[in-house]
């Protein structure tokens, strides 16, 4: 396959920029601003650099009244669900492995807010939180992991499967690593039928190490497919933590021997998480190739349910949870620079308790597939 | 003393070749490393070159020569000084008895010592034996050609079709394949949808397996299926599994495709074969054609198929010919068994390569008045369980027979099958020809001994017929 040149006409010397950048920050245009904010904390240094990142076309970082109230609602979803789900779990309603998104809300509600319709997502199998995201029902969310026939996939794929191709949400996969390729595969179908779509590709910071991630890389950069590859690093791959795991902790360089850009987000901050989604969806869709942003972001709860966390400290997830929690973030800015009343912050909790206790009720009550279920869907019978 | 020049083997199953065109005449003086002549296969163009430095003293082989075997003389270099006219003389009679007809790769010490009648099925393939499909118009016009040639037609006729379908895998476009199954699709479908890969399965097939998620029709080629393995984590978690997993939302319209199991000397990690692994799948629809006319209708159902197929070829087969029905649209029915040959003693079941131990086997059978039925199963999941109950219905035995190995292997699968739903018709247990249990060795004669022979099913069919 021919490789198409770059549309636009500094492309080259502004990846040059991004890759060979020494920012922890942020890259492309924002590198030498970004560097000059070092000395700071994490957090002012990632505000500083999208500042410095946004000057021509994109929207300034701070988000209007509404994007935060929405984004506000779209976290906490995804926070209560979890709550539930964990409940549920320890109920025993629901089985296997259940993996809580709780702690990263403001990465995949970040990105959402980034992208257009007809982008597509897909992601490994710590997926509750991107299929809330992307609109899917809470209701058929909750009753595929009691394993019930109105789940997503009709109670065949639990936790860690479902999808929805109105979504264009493609998974909810449980073999690590094994999403990237997908995902770029899904963006060489964007490119070959010239639409103008991008495919969200999410996985951890364990599975950055998987061969296949860079095979897919090596592809992606050289065919130029519309892919973002989110890396959200939470710090710990089950029970190894990035120190102990990988060579490169940098996660935003790990496309540098491939010439792909790469920036360092600060994944607590959903402001952050768009206005860099936005940039990177950008270059994607205006066909550069790929683009990766790594997410620094934090599960507050084990690997899975039955991981008692045991190789981290309480005190590092308490002051993640105390000083770095997104959905917190967001609620002292409602209140006090978005001014919205107390009140109407209590109707949104309880519209979104309301969702999640029925989409509980829901899943908790709905029958358990039919056994002729058994027998179907292993292979596609047309009509 | 002057040397000869012989026909060189371009690869590992390579036979026989075109001389196509000589660059020095006789009597021109040669040194070594010049380029002689050059040769062609359906699959390359070759250069041979002077090995000794003298004079071209003979052309044996004329331009334009076809079907020369492998280590036939097509020169003779006299050494500097040398009487030309001497090196020239006609060779003596013994030292050309000696050189085997058509010597399969890896079977020259066997063929020097016995005619080449007798070297394995695999290198005369009995074509003529395969009939037609029996819902093939009678009267229809029949052409033949190689089963390498009706895999490119079939997924040439399938990309002219429908936009959707784009091949890709290592060397299939510029290369023109590494074993030139996609000869001429660059040419003719642009970079767009004849895709070279870097040599990266894991990654391009879990490529693949996405675009087919959203809607496109890969046919992924491996260079082999050995190196599939690398990859087999997508073709089963994620190409086999996801529409379950997904209560029915997610299809995947896949082939994956490339040459399976034993080609010629080339050692344990290229000979395995695969039939048993990927047929093990629910989700996965197996496919291993024989004939060159199986081939191309059965990857054309395969491309047109709404689920991933593996579709296993031969690279031994990819050279021999078959008669192929001429239709503008020859698609044949997935899941479908073939009765190849009528018989009413003894059933023998194959597939891909192992047809032609079958086939040369019934031959041998019949002249000591052992009617063998020979079925060719062509899909391997699903199986089609009946014809081969029919069969046996009918005969009482049955033989299966497979390159791979015994353990697990699909023998073992078929005896279970008509242990379960014809127990009381078999008067015999049925009896397995299959690899040996080793991995592939290289030396010729070892390799011999670790793939089933005519031999051995001959042996197994008189075993279960109690002759
Ligand atoms: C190929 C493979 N190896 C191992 C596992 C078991 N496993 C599941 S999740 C996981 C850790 C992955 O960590 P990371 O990629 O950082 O994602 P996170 O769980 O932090 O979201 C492991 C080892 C697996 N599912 N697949
Ligand atoms: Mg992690």
């Amino acid at each position: 396959m021919a490789r198409e040149p770059r549309r636009s006409g500094q492309a080259g010397s502004e990846r040059t920029a991004a890759s060979g950048s020494d920012s922890k920050v942020a890259a492309g245009p924002a590198r030498r601003k970004a560097a000059a904010a070092s000395g700071r904390t994490a957090a002012a240094k990632a505000e500083a650099a999208l500042n410095a990142a946004l000057p021509q076309s994109a929207p300034p970082p701070g988000l209007s009244r509404e994007a935060e109230l929405e984004a506000y609602r779209a976290m906490l979803l995804i926070r209560r669900f979890e709550e539930k789900a964990g409940q549920m779990y320890g109920m025993g309603l629901i089985g296997g492995f259940c993996h809580l998104y709780i702690g990263q809300e403001a990465v995949v509600v970040g990105m959402q807010a980034a992208m257009k319709p007809g982008d597509q997502v897909i992601t490994g199998y710590r997926d509750h939180g991107h299929m809330l995201a992307t609109g899917m029902d809470a209701k058929g969310v909750m009753a595929e992991l009691t394993g019930r026939r109105g789940g997503y996939s009709k109670g065949k794929g639990g936790s860690m499967h479902m999808f929805s191709v109105e979504k264009r949400f493609y998974g909810g996969h449980g073999i690590v690593g094994a999403q990237v390729p997908l995902g770029t595969g899904i963006a060489f179908a964007n490119r070959y039928r010239g639409e103008e779509a991008v495919c969200l590709t999410y996985f951890g910071d364990g599975a950055a190490n998987q061969g296949q991630v860079y095979e897919s890389f090596n592809m992606a950069e050289l065919w130029r497919l519309p892919v973002v590859y989110i890396i959200e690093n939470n710090k710990y791959a089950m029970g190894t933590s990035v120190a102990r795991s990988s060579a490169q902790q940098d996660f935003s360089k790990r496309g540098a021997s491939f010439n792909i850009p790469g920036e360092q987000v600060d994944g607590m901050d959903v402001r952050a998480v768009k206005a860099a989604g936005e940039r990177a969806i950008a270059w994607a869709r205006g066909g550069k190739g790929p683009y990766i942003l790594e997410m620094q972001t934090y599960r507050y709860r084990g690997h899975s349910m039955s991981d008692p966390a045991k190789y981290r400290t309480r005190d590092e997830v308490e002051r993640m949870r105390t000083e770095h929690d997104a959905i917190e973030q967001v609620r002292k800015r409602l209140l006090e620079e978005h001014k919205v009343a107390e009140d109407e912050l209590k109707r949104l909790d309880a519209e979104v308790r309301q969702i999640v206790n029925e989409a509980a009720d829901f899943a908790t009550h709905d029958p358990e597939p039919d056994p002729a279920e058994l027998w179907t869907d292993v292979i596609y019978e047309t009509a | 003393m002057p040397t000869d020049v012989l026909m060189p083997a371009l690869s590992p199953t390579m036979e026989e070749g075109k001389l196509a065109k000589w660059l020095k005449k006789e009597g021109d003086s040669v040194k070594s490393g010049d380029v002689i002549a050059e040769i062609e296969t359906d699959k390359a163009t070759m250069e041979v070159e002077a090995v000794d430095e003298g004079v071209l003293a003979k052309i044996l082989v004329p331009d334009g020569t076809e079907n020369v075997a492998v280590n036939t003389p097509i020169a003779i270099i006299a050494a500097n000084g040398e009487d030309v006219a001497e090196a020239s003389a006609p060779r003596q009679k013994v030292e050309k008895a000696e050189q085997p007809e058509t010597p399969a790769k890896g079977e020259t010490e066997q063929a020097a010592k016995a005619p080449a009648k007798a070297a394995s099925a695999v290198a005369t393939p009995p074509a003529p034996a395969v009939q037609p499909e029996p819902d093939v118009p009678a009267g229809t016009e029949m052409v033949t050609m190689t089963v390498r040639e009706a895999l490119r037609d079939a997924m040439a006729e399938e990309m002219r079709r429908d936009g959707d379908v784009f091949v890709m895998g290592e060397e299939v476009a510029e290369y023109q394949g590494a074993y030139k199954v996609t000869q001429g699709l660059l040419q003719e479908f642009s970079d767009r949808r004849v895709v070279d890969t870097p040599i990266t399965e894991h990654g391009f097939a879990g490529l693949g397996v996405g675009a087919a998620f959203a809607g496109l029709k890969p046919i992924v080629e491996f260079m082999t299926f050995n190196f599939a393995m690398q990859a087999i984590d997508q073709i089963v978690n994620s190409a086999a599994k996801t529409h379950y997993m997904s209560g029915g939302q997610i299809i995947c319209p896949i082939v994956f495709r490339g040459p399976n199991g034993a080609a010629a000397r080339v050692g344990a990690q290229h000979s395995q074969d695969y039939s048993s692994w990927y047929s093990h799948v629910p989700g996965l629809t197996v496919i291993a054609p024989y004939s060159a006319a199986d081939a191309k209708g059965l990857l054309k159902a395969a491309i047109r198929y709404p689920n991933p197929v593996v579709f296993l070829e031969n690279e031994i087969l990819y050279g021999h010919s078959f008669p192929v029905p001429k239709l503008d649209d020859y698609v044949l029915p997935i899941g479908k068994a073939k009765v190849v040959r009528q018989g009413s003693d003894v059933t023998i079941v194959a597939w891909s390569i192992g047809m032609t131990y079958a086939l040369k086997a019934a031959e041998e059978l019949a002249k000591d008045g052992v009617e063998a039925e020979v079925i060719d199963l062509r899909t391997l999941r699903p199986m089609d369980t009946d014809t081969v109950v029919e069969s046996v219905k009918k005969t009482g035995r049955c033989v299966t027979v497979e390159e791979g190995w015994p353990q697990a292997g699909l023998g073992a699968e078929i005896s279970a099958r008509l242990m379960a739903e014809a127990f009381d018709y078999l008067d015999a247990p049925v009896t397995r020809v299959s690899g040996r249990d080793v991995p592939m060795p290289y030396a010729a004669n070892l390799e011999k001994l670790a793939l089933p022979s005519v031999a051995d099913v001959v042996e197994a069919a008189k075993a279960v017929c109690y002759r």
